[in-house]
C-alpha cells in the first residue's frame, strides 16, 4: 500500500535527479538570467525602472506583474535555482555512496580476454613471471593503485587503476557549489549596506539613522545584528586629479575615523579599488561631486550661510543640480528656496544658457532661480536635491561666478561664495565573504581535477613459461580501457606499454610479436 | 596630439603593427584554404569513412613508441598531405605566416602596453585584439599535437580576421591611461583570463561548426544516390566527425576552468572596487549566462541523447553569449563594464 503511493513519487525524485532534468534546468537558468540583463532592475537602477514602466504603459505592468523588473529576487528565478539546488543534491548523495564504495574497492579482475578491450598488447620475457609482476608494479609506479591475483591456470595477473581524484574533483567542484549558494543566502540575512553623500570636513556614524541609503539584511533589520560602532568623523580632503585631456586619473578620500566612541582618532586614505576595511566593515569611495556654499540674506534680514551638495547629472562633465531649502519662521510663508546647477568649467552654449565642459574646476558657475513661499506647505518628506515650489513664487534667477552677489526682490540677495568637494562613502558589511572565496577556490581545484586528471584501468595477464630449456618464454599481455575522455588514451597506452616491454628482460630471439 | 603619459610615437607604431598581422594573417588563410581545396590530405580524408586507428606493431626490439606523439597515431585517411606536393608546401607556407602574423601581432599588443604603460586590454579594441592573439596562438599550438587539422587554418583565422577588422575600425579606441576604477593589477588577472578563455572558446565554437557540418557530410553520403548540397560538401575534405568533436570538448575543458576563474578574480576585484562581490550588472550577468551554458556543454557530452550534435550546439549558443556579451552588452547595454572607449 505504501510502496504503490510512494511509487510516483520515487519516479519523480528519480526524474528530478536526472541528468537530462539539471541539463534543462540548466539551460532554464540561462534564459531566465537573460531579462534580467535587458530590462532595468528595481533593485540595480529604481529611477530607469520607473521611467521605463511610465513610458511603457500596459506593456510595462505586464512586465512588472511577471516579476520582470526585479528578475533575480523574482519567485521563477528562485523555483529554478531551487529545483536544480535539490536536483544536485539528489544526484550527489548516491554518487558520493557509490564514489566511496569504489575508493575501498580494490581493483576488478582481468577480463578473460584483454586483446578484446579498447588498447591491447603483448610481448615475451626471459624474465620468470613473478619477477616480471615485481617489475611491472614498480615500472607503474605509485600513481596506479595495483592488485595482484593468480588464475587457475598459473597465469598472474595485475589489475591495476588511477584516476579516483577525477571524480573526487567533481564531487568536490558539485559540494563547493551547494556551499557557495548557501553562503550566499545566509550572507544576505546578516550583511548590510549604508551610504552617505559627506561634504569635506564633515562626517558620519555607522548607523542607519543618520544614513542617506540604508539595506539591511533581515537579521540586521530585526535587530539581531548591530552594525560596528565605528565613525567616519570626518572627510578631510577629497581630491580628484586629471589628466591634461580631462580624463579623470585618481580619486583620494582622506578621512579620521574612531573605531568606537571611546577610542582615539586614527586617519586612512580610501580609493577607488582601495576600500577602508574597518571592524569586518568596508568603507568605500563610490563617488563624488561638488557642494557650492551661498549666503542669503532673507526678507526678514538675517544672513544665512549654507552648503549643499548637487547631484551630478553628466557623469563626464559633472554639471551638477541641486537644491538651497532656506525655511524663515514657520508658517510665515517667507521661506526662500534656491534650486540651480553648478558647472564645473562653464561654456556659453551661445543662447546665454551654460553647460558644463568638463570635470575639472575652472571659474564654476552657479546657476540659480530663486522661490519665495513656502518651502513645504503640507509637512511631507522631501527630497533635498530638489525643490517642491507649488506653494512658491519665482523672485528671479541669475549665473553667478565665485564671489558675486546678486539681489532679488523682497530684501533677498544670494552670494555665491564657492564650493567645497563631497564624497559619496558606502559601508558594506558581509561576514560569509571569506568562506565564499574558501567554497570559490575548492570549486577550482575541483574543477581542475575534474577535467584534468584521467581515469584509466590497465590489466597485465602474465604467462609463465612451460619451464623446458627451449620452450616458450613468459607471455606478458596487456589491455587498457579508458574511462574518461581526457587525454589521448591511445598514445597513453603505447608509451606505457613501451615501457613495460622496456622494463621486461628481453628474449634472446624475436620469438612474439605484434599487437592484436 | 600627445596626452600625458601616452607615448604617441609606441601607440602608432603598435597600430602599423596591428594592420600588419591582420595583412599577414589574410596571407596565411589563402595558404591554409589553398591546402584544403588542393592538398592531398582532404581528397584522401574523404574517401576513408569512420577513422579507425592505424594500429603498429610492437614487438621487443621494435621501434621506440615512447616518443610518439599524436601524429604516429593519426588514421591513414589524415595523414598528412604528400611531402613536397602544392598542398603540403600551401600548407607549410601558411603555417610559417600565420606563426609570423601572431609575432608581428603580439609586438603589437606589448609595444602597446608600453605605450600606455598597464596591461593593455582596458577596452573593447584591446581586448579583441588579444582574444584573436589567443586564438590564433591555441590553434598552434593544437596543430603542433594534431597536425592533422592544419588545412582548417583557415576556419580559424576567418572569424579572427573579421574581428581584428573590426577592432581595427568601428571599436578603436587610442591608447589613453587608465580611469581610476581600472588602476588595480585585477586588471590584468581579471580581463587576461577573460580574453584568453573566451579566444580558446573561440577556436572550439569553429571546431564544433566544423563537426557539425561534417556530420551532415557523413549523413547525407551515407545514402545511396544522395545528393550533397554545396555546404555539405566541405565536409568532404574536413578530419573526422570523432576527431573534431574531440577537440572541440579538450578545448571547453581547458577553457572552462580559466573562464571560471576569471569571474572570480572578477568578483574579488568587484568586491574591492564597487562595493560587492556580485550585483547582476548586465555584464556579470552575461557572464554568468555564458558559464551555465558551458556547463551544460560539459554535461551534455555526458548525457545519452545529448552527446556529438545537441553538445555541439550547446557549444555554438556559448560562444554567440560570449558575442553577445562583448558587442551588445558593451555598446547597447549600460552598466559598470563601460569601458568600451567608444563615444
Amino acid at each position: 500500500m505504501i510502496t504503490t503511493l510512494l511509487r510516483p513519487v520515487r519516479l519523480g525524485w528519480r526524474r528530478l535527479t536526472s541528468m537530462r532534468t539539471a541539463l534543462i534546468l540548466l539551460f532554464l537558468l540561462a534564459v531566465a538570467a537573460v531579462p534580467g540583463s535587458l530590462l532595468p532592475q528595481r533593485p540595480l537602477n529604481p529611477d530607469l525602472t520607473s521611467s521605463y514602466l511610465a513610458t511603457h504603459g500596459g506593456w510595462g505592468h505586464l512586465l512588472d506583474r511577471l516579476g520582470m523588473f526585479d528578475v533575480f529576487g523574482s519567485a521563477w528565478f528562485a523555483a529554478i535555482y531551487l529545483s536544480l539546488f535539490v536536483s544536485l543534491v539528489g544526484c550527489l548523495v548516491p554518487r558520493i555512496r557509490l564514489h566511496a564504495r569504489a575508493v575501498a574497492r580494490k581493483p576488478l579482475p582481468a577480463p578473460r580476454k584483454l586483446s578484446r578491450l579498447p588498447e591491447s598488447g603483448q610481448f615475451a620475457t626471459a624474465d620468470s613471471a613473478e619477477v616480471y609482476a615485481a617489475t611491472a608494479r614498480r615500472t607503474l609506479g605509485r600513481r596506479w593503485r595495483v592488485v595482484e591475483r593468480s588464475e587457475p591456470s598459473g597465469a598472474l595477473t595485475l589489475s591495476a587503476e588511477k584516476g579516483y581524484s577525477r571524480e573526487t574533483g567533481n564531487l568536490i567542484f558539485h559540494i563547493a557549489l551547494l556551499c557557495a549558494l548557501v553562503l550566499i543566502a545566509v550572507g544576505r540575512l546578516y550583511s548590510y549596506q549604508l551610504s552617505n553623500i559627506v561634504v569635506q570636513g564633515n562626517g558620519f556614524c555607522n548607523t542607519a539613522i543618520t544614513s542617506d541609503s540604508w539595506k539591511p539584511g533581515r537579521f540586521v533589520a530585526e535587530g539581531k545584528v548591530r552594525p560596528a560602532p565605528f565613525c567616519i568623523t570626518s572627510l578631510d580632503r577629497f581630491t580628484a586629479t586629471y589628466t591634461p585631456a580631462g580624463e579623470p586619473s585618481s580619486f583620494i578620500a582622506q578621512v579620521t575615523y574612531v573605531r568606537d566612541v571611546h577610542a582615539a582618532a586614527q586617519h586612512a586614505t580610501i580609493t577607488v579599488n582601495h576600500p577602508l576595511r574597518l571592524e569586518g566593515d568596508r568603507v568605500y569611495l563610490i563617488g563624488h561631486g561638488f557642494a557650492p556654499t551661498l549666503t542669503v540674506r532673507m526678507p526678514d534680514g538675517t544672513v544665512v550661510h549654507d552648503t549643499e551638495p548637487f547631484i551630478p547629472q553628466n557623469a563626464s562633465t559633472l554639471l551638477s543640480e541641486g537644491a538651497f531649502k532656506l525655511f524663515g519662521k514657520q508658517g510665515a510663508k517667507r521661506d526662500v528656496g534656491v534650486s540651480g546647477f553648478f558647472a564645473p568649467t562653464p561654456q556659453d552654449t551661445g543662447n546665454g544658457v551654460i553647460t558644463s565642459i568638463s570635470p575639472q574646476v575652472a571659474n564654476p558657475v552657479l546657476g540659480i532661480f530663486v522661490y519665495l513661499g513656502s518651502l513645504n506647505p503640507h509637512n511631507v518628506p522631501q527630497s533635498v536635491y530638489s525643490l517642491d515650489t507649488t506653494a512658491m513664487h519665482k523672485i528671479g534667477a541669475a549665473n553667478l561666478t565665485v564671489g558675486q552677489t546678486k539681489t532679488f526682490g523682497n530684501g533677498v540677495s544670494v552670494t555665491f561664495d564657492g564650493w567645497l568637494p563631497w564624497a559619496s562613502i558606502q559601508v558594506s558589511h558581509d561576514p560569509s565573504e571569506g568562506y565564499l572565496l574558501i567554497a570559490a577556490v575548492a570549486m577550482v581545484l575541483g574543477l581542475f581535477a575534474s577535467l584534468g586528471v584521467r581515469r584509466r584501468r590497465m590489466w597485465l595477464r602474465i604467462t609463465p613459461s612451460s619451464g623446458a630449456p627451449d620452450g616458450s618464454p613468459t607471455v606478458v599481455e596487456v589491455g587498457g580501457l579508458a574511462r574518461s575522455d581526457s587525454g589521448n588514451f591511445t598514445t597513453e597506452f603505447d608509451a606505457l606499454l613501451h615501457r613495460l616491454r622496456g622494463a621486461a628482460a628481453p628474449v634472446p630471439e624475436l620469438i612474439s610479436a605484434g599487437r592484436q | 596630439m600627445t596626452m600625458a603619459g601616452i607615448d604617441g610615437a609606441m601607440a602608432h607604431l603598435s597600430d602599423t603593427l596591428f594592420t600588419t598581422a591582420i595583412a599577414v594573417y589574410s596571407l596565411g588563410m589563402v595558404g591554409f584554404t589553398a591546402e584544403y581545396a588542393f592538398g592531398h590530405r582532404g581528397r584522401i580524408a574523404s574517401t576513408v569513412p569512420a577513422a579507425a586507428p592505424e594500429r603498429q606493431l610492437v614487438g621487443a626490439g621494435g621501434p621506440p613508441v615512447g616518443s610518439s606523439r599524436l601524429v604516429d597515431r593519426i588514421p591513414v585517411g589524415e595523414r598528412s598531405s604528400v611531402r613536397g606536393s602544392f598542398g603540403d608546401r600551401a600548407g607549410r607556407f601558411a603555417l610559417a605566416v600565420t606563426v609570423l602574423g601572431a609575432l608581428i601581432h603580439a609586438a603589437s599588443i606589448t609595444i602597446r602596453g608600453s605605450a600606455v604603460d598597464s596591461v593593455p586590454w582596458s577596452n573593447m579594441y584591446e581586448f579583441a585584439s588579444v582574444a584573436g592573439l589567443v586564438a590564433v596562438v591555441a590553434f598552434i599550438a593544437l596543430m603542433w599535437k594534431a597536425p592533422q587539422i592544419r588545412h582548417l587554418g583557415g576556419f580559424i583565422l576567418l572569424p579572427v580576421i573579421i574581428m581584428m577588422f573590426l577592432a581595427g575600425t568601428v571599436l578603436y579606441a587610442k591608447a589613453q591611461p587608465l580611469v581610476p576604477a581600472l588602476q588595480s593589477y585585477w586588471l590584468a588577472i581579471h580581463v587576461t583570463l577573460a580574453a584568453s578563455s573566451e579566444g580558446a572558446l573561440m577556436t572550439s565554437a569553429v571546431l564544433s561548426a566544423l563537426f557539425l557540418l561534417k556530420q551532415r557530410y557523413d549523413r547525407v553520403s551515407a545514402q545511396p544516390g544522395a545528393r550533397v548540397g554545396s555546404l555539405t560538401a566541405f565536409g568532404a575534405r574536413l578530419p573526422a566527425a570523432a576527431t573534431l568533436d574531440k577537440v572541440a570538448y579538450r578545448i571547453v575543458a581547458f577553457a572552462f576552468p580559466l573562464y571560471t576563474i576569471g569571474i572570480i578574480c572578477g568578483a574579488i576585484w568587484a568586491e574591492a572596487a564597487w562595493g560587492r562581490y556580485w550585483g547582476w550588472d548586465p555584464k556579470e550577468t552575461w557572464a554568468f549566462i555564458v558559464w551555465v551554458i558551458y556547463a551544460s556543454y560539459l554535461h551534455a557530452r555526458a548525457t545519452a541523447g545529448w552527446k556529438g550534435r545537441a553538445a555541439a550546439w550547446v557549444n555554438l549558443a556559448g560562444f554567440g553569449a560570449i558575442t553577445f556579451n562583448f558587442l551588445v552588452v558593451n555598446i547597447v547595454v549600460s552598466g559598470l563594464h563601460s569601458y568600451a572607449g567608444l563615444s
